[in-house]
């Protein structure tokens, strides 16, 4: 993957929008943005080289002293979440410059991170699509069962990997290939094709395709 | 006002008439055949109207060569050329699915006191 620059966003809720053509299209509000570069990391002192942003501000009395510090170099203010986005040239970047959505276009494809909502601990039914067993018909006390989960005394041992109840959901999920639809400037507002992951209000973070 | 409602509202079109069900309305309705545009009328009457920002939706039913017709409009679609409310009907129920059961004689719908009078 191309290392590539982006923005931070919350994620407003989804609607419809009409197409040129008529049709409907679903689409997620996201607002991204300003985010002002906060750090610039290089080769030469951290090991590697990335532009550091911050988004949603808040007062400055909710940090401690060292995120203070760390923050306030640049004079816009403190942020309750600062990402990274590694690239290989940082030179067009200077601390205190602000990305805003006028990085994307419509029509730009774009990486979509968000955490997705958490589902808890769930069976195998709803986790992996397990069909489970009938309601009747002798079937006691298995209904939304696993069943087998090996075989014998060869290989004796459960493989790897093996679909199994556990935590859903609340995970890092990323959409690869996400159409930007509009960009509205204005209102620091992306409008995306389709779902995001996450709820609303979920941080999304919306990274450069090329 | 939010942002979502701000990007709803401008999808919202204000051009058009309010209606309900039982009230029976003519569509125009813009067909594009390859490059030419031409404009068809469905007329009928109104099952429901869905509500909601930009995804309102109604439905309208006609008795086409004696088999009904059902269509589904977005009510804010940029392809409606405009929607005439022809009479108001006089109907006690938002959803008259009713009307499907009902042919001839009993699928009519008695319009309202005032709109004979306005006439």
């Amino acid at each position: 993957m191309k290392r590539t620059v982006g923005l931070i966003g919350r994620k407003l809720g989804m609607t419809t929008l009409f197409a040129d053509d008529g049709t409907k299209v679903p689409v997620t509000v996201i607002q991204a943005g300003p985010c002002p570069v906060v750090q610039k990391k290089t080769v030469e002192k951290d090991g590697y080289s990335a532009v550091q942003v911050g988004f949603d501000q808040l007062p400055g009395h909710k940090l401690n002293k060292p995120q203070k510090g760390h923050q306030g170099k640049q004079d816009k203010g403190y942020f309750r979440i600062l990402r990274e986005f590694s690239l290989e040239n940082t030179d067009e970047y200077e601390p205190g410059q602000e990305l805003t959505t006028e990085i994307f276009k419509p029509g730009d494809r774009v990486r979509l991170t968000g955490t997705s909502k958490g589902k808890g601990f769930a069976g195998v039914m709803k986790r992996w699509n397990f069909a489970g067993s009938p309601s009747s018909h002798g079937h006691e006390k298995v209904h939304r069962k696993p069943g087998a989960i090996g075989q014998c005394a060869y290989p004796g041992k459960v493989f790897k990997g093996k679909k199994m109840p556990g935590q859903m959901g609340n995970k890092k999920v990323t959409y690869a290939n996400a159409e930007v639809v509009a960009v509205r400037p204005a209102d620091n507002v992306i409008i995306i094709k389709g779902q995001v992951p996450g709820p609303t209000n979920g941080i999304v973070v919306l990274r450069k395709k090329n | 006002m939010n942002i979502l409602q701000k990007i709803e509202r401008e999808q919202i079109r204000m051009d058009i008439p309010s209606f309900k069900a039982g009230d029976t309305v003519k569509v125009h309705v813009r067909i594009i055949e390859g490059e030419k545009e031409r404009i068809q009328v469905f007329q009928g009457t109104v099952l429901r109207v869905k509500r909601g920002a930009t995804n309102s939706t109604f439905v309208v039913r006609k008795i086409s060569d004696g088999i009904g017709v059902e269509r589904v409009f977005p009510l804010n679609s940029p392809y409606l050329e405009r929607i005439e409310v022809i009479s108001e009907g006089k109907v006690r129920q938002g959803r008259i699915f009713y009307l499907r059961k009902l042919k001839g004689k009993a699928a009519r719908i008695k319009t309202k006191a005032y709109w004979d009078k306005k006439k």
